[in-house]
């Protein structure tokens, strides 16, 4: 194989697992707010939605790790291998690039920070885990410039589909939380969802409606 | 020294995976959090215990010395 | 009966119920040893000063060494007044032994609205629980010493001012911070109380770690009620066997206890452990039952609290204890379920709310019981409560469920007659006249643990 067919098939493995990548990012977004959300995938036991959730993520590194190697040895453009984790310092496109390696970063950290979990407090972990909005969107913003492939044909429709999935669901999440009872309401919340209008009762009632056990508070 | 697997009622939101993963010694109750069976961890059990603890999205299982209540 | 004083209320503490006055009370029976009151001044007088409690007392008898009063304390058999009734030389120990900047609290929460036992003490006789904390913190070599108090500013500021007035005399050698605590049920509950005093909402936290290990700002912290500082206080000056002057051989020693009367009466008394509960609360036949030990106690019968005493040796076989020495007689025109309702009501929405088998358990069978108390009552109430019951003990981080579910049964054991009479439409009290005390107001928001 002489270097340019080398060179050419390193680009294309670069932006296959670039692809790649921002997919598997994406799911592994989608399937956090799942587990947040207590969902379901239907027709799957519990334990599959947190498991999936880290197993993608885990993979998505490794994607990542053969689309930045594959970039930095492919000679059609020069990236040092520090421009990797050092945002911003990459000669070629050090702007769009920079990201990709904010968005690295941040991923490495939250895994990082997941696999060492029970050595910090609760409120330590989710707020470092709530940079992981920030590594999905820098590396969407990182897919869209570093390359001219997302902006037509098949790729751009996927990016699009990733783009809304995630807006779609970021909603529903932030609606959620908006509706969650805070610890110190629940009783009070409960309480009103078994005798409603609160308060010694006169005369009968009917048997409460089904509803499902404690499903509102949590 | 055998340890003993209790829940952080604190920690605990009801996901659930515990039961699914465990059933042998984790069953929900009517509102979805876990009722664990007390005692010491039987030693064949060990291997799907400590998965419990680790896939617990909240880290509310936990393995504990005996009687540190 | 001596008028004694009243503790000032603040505008934050609103009670459904006349406050009584406070008065000291040897049981009358005579050739009784004991040497009562102890922790209150013999005249029954007002807050004692720092000058009459030094000319009554003497000087603080610091033991010069770490570690000293723990034999004593163990010789003594005092136990923690605070409901647990656990061995104070116990707690002691195992804080000294932590040896790594231990924090001492003295605990004067009283979140218990039918106990006034603690706020008395610190209106009337501060002075023995700040000598108390003062051993304690030696004893265990603490640089950190606080009192956790019930939210009243007037109390707040006289302590203020007697924690002022010792500095200056150069009585005490660890400064002492006087701490609010917030008007929570719960308010007093050991990891709670260290939460709020490490910046946090008052809490309960899973154990392990217990707070002797990690309490206050993750620091090994003491925690003992205030009655239990002011005994030490005592026992360090008068030795072991004066304080088994008073009590029984397993129980030594008096302590406080709050009576409510059944004509609506409200006094603190101190009395020795032993003593027979009706020489306490006047159990005619206006009385249909006692409540003993708060509202996370029991219910007994009128006829069986006759023939017993104020010990855990009569009252936990009697399904029951002494706790925090709450006793309440409740007349027999009232109805026994409908005031259970109100009080797990209250129980139910002093929840924190972070244990989901609480949150969901506790308020369903406030529902249940509410329905119970009710005319002709839905039948699957009663076993409804039971199945929750069985579900909600020993699931909490704290023992808030476990005591609720305890009052419960007893009522439903207690009251079984008034049960049947509201299965046939009839009830003692069809008015449903409030009779034990509760705060107005519980929790809305956040900021009501802090």
């Amino acid at each position: 194989m002489n270097g340019i067919t080398q060179s050419t098939a390193l680009w294309y493995a670069s932006r296959a697992t670039g692809v790649v990548s921002l997919l598997l990012l994406t799911g592994v977004v989608l399937l956090g707010m799942l587990v947040n959300r207590q969902g379901r995938l239907p027709g799957f036991p519990r334990f599959v939605v947190t498991g999936l959730h880290r197993n993608l993520s885990l993979l998505a590194v490794v994607f990542v790790a053969v689309h930045v190697l594959t970039a930095i040895a492919d000679s059609y453009v020069s990236i040092q291998l520090i421009a990797i984790v050092i945002p911003f310092v990459s000669s070629y496109k050090p702007v769009w690039l920079g990201l990709g390696a904010v968005s690295l970063d941040l991923v490495l950290a939250l895994i990082v920070t997941s696999l060492l979990r029970a050595r910090m407090s609760r409120r330590m972990w989710r707020g470092l885990h709530w940079f992981s909005y920030a590594a999905w969107g820098s590396a969407v913003v990182h897919s869209l410039y570093s390359s001219t492939d997302l902006h037509h044909g098949l790729l751009l429709y996927t990016a699009i589909a990733c783009w809304l999935a995630v807006a779609v669901a970021g909603c529903w999440r932030m609606a959620h939380a908006g509706r969650e009872i805070p610890r110190e309401g629940r009783a009070a919340a409960t309480l009103e969802l078994m005798s409603p209008g609160g308060g010694p009762r006169r005369g009968r009632r009917e048997a409460p409606a089904a509803r499902p056990p404690g499903a509102d508070i949590r | 020294m055998r340890k003993e697997l209790r829940v952080d009622p604190t920690a605990c939101s009801g996901h659930g995976l515990c039961a699914e993963l465990l059933p042998e010694l984790i069953t929900l109750d009517e509102w979805g959090y876990p009722i664990i069976a007390p005692g010491p961890v039987p030693r064949a059990l060990d291997k799907h215990v400590r998965r419990a603890v680790t896939d617990c999205p909240v880290l509310a299982l936990k393995l504990l010395p005996a009687a540190s209540r | 009966m001596t008028p004694g004083t009243t503790v000032p209320q603040s505008a934050g503490s609103r009670w459904d119920q006349p406050r009584g006055g406070h008065r000291q009370h040897s049981p009358a029976q005579p050739g009784q040893p004991g040497g009562l009151p102890r922790l209150f001044p013999a005249s029954g007088a007002g807050p004692v000063d720092l000058r009459t409690h030094l000319s009554r007392f003497t000087a603080l008898p610091y033991l010069g060494q770490p570690g000293q009063l723990i034999p004593v304390l163990k010789a003594a058999g005092l136990t923690g007044r605070g409901g647990a009734a656990f061995p104070v030389y116990r707690k002691l120990a195992a804080v000294a032994e932590a040896a790594t900047r231990p924090v001492v609290i003295g605990n004067g929460a009283e979140g218990e609205p039918a106990s006034d036992k603690d706020k008395s003490l610190l209106w009337i006789s501060p002075h023995l629980v700040l000598d108390g904390l003062q051993l304690a913190a030696e004893t265990v070599s603490s640089a950190a010493v606080g009192l956790y108090v019930h939210r009243n500013d007037r109390l707040q500021d006289q302590l203020r001012a007697a924690v002022a007035e010792r500095a200056a005399a150069g009585l005490d050698r660890v400064p002492v911070e006087i701490i609010d605590a917030p008007p929570r049920f719960l308010a007093g509950e050991e990891s709670a109380l260290a939460s709020r005093i490490s910046g946090e909402p008052a809490m309960p936290r899973f154990k392990p770690p217990r707070v002797f290990e990690r309490g206050v700002a993750g620091r090994p912290t003491l925690v003992h009620n205030v009655e239990t500082l002011a005994h030490l206080a005592l026992i360090a000056r008068y030795g072991p066997d004066w304080f088994r002057g008073a009590g029984t051989a397993d129980e030594p020693g008096s302590m406080l206890c709050t009576l409510h009367q059944a004509d609506g009466r409200r006094d603190v008394v101190e009395t020795q452990l032993g003593t027979p509960l009706r020489a306490l609360v006047h159990l005619g036949p206006g009385t249909q039952a006692v409540l003993s030990g708060g509202y996370h106690g029991a219910w007994l019968p009128a006829a069986d609290a006759g023939q017993l005493t104020l010990s855990n040796a009569d009252l936990v076989p009697a399904g029951s204890f002494v706790g925090a020495g709450v006793l309440a007689a409740l007349p027999a025109d009232r109805c026994g379920i409908a005031e259970t309702a109100r009080v797990t009501r209250y129980l139910a929405l002093e929840s924190a709310g972070q244990c989901g088998p609480c949150f969901n358990g506790l308020p369903r069978i406030a529902a249940a019981l509410d329905e119970v108390a009710s005319p002709r009552p839905d039948p699957r109430a009663v076993t409804d409560m039971m199945r929750w019951a069985g579900l909600v003990e020993g699931r909490g981080a704290c023992h808030h469920p476990d005591g609720t579910v305890r009052f419960v049964r007893s009522a439903l054991q207690v009251f079984r007659e008034e049960i049947r009479l509201h299965t046939q439409g009839r009830c003692a009290d069809p008015a449903r006249r409030p009779f034990l005390p509760l705060p107005a107001q519980t929790a809305m928001d956040a900021a009501d643990w802090n």
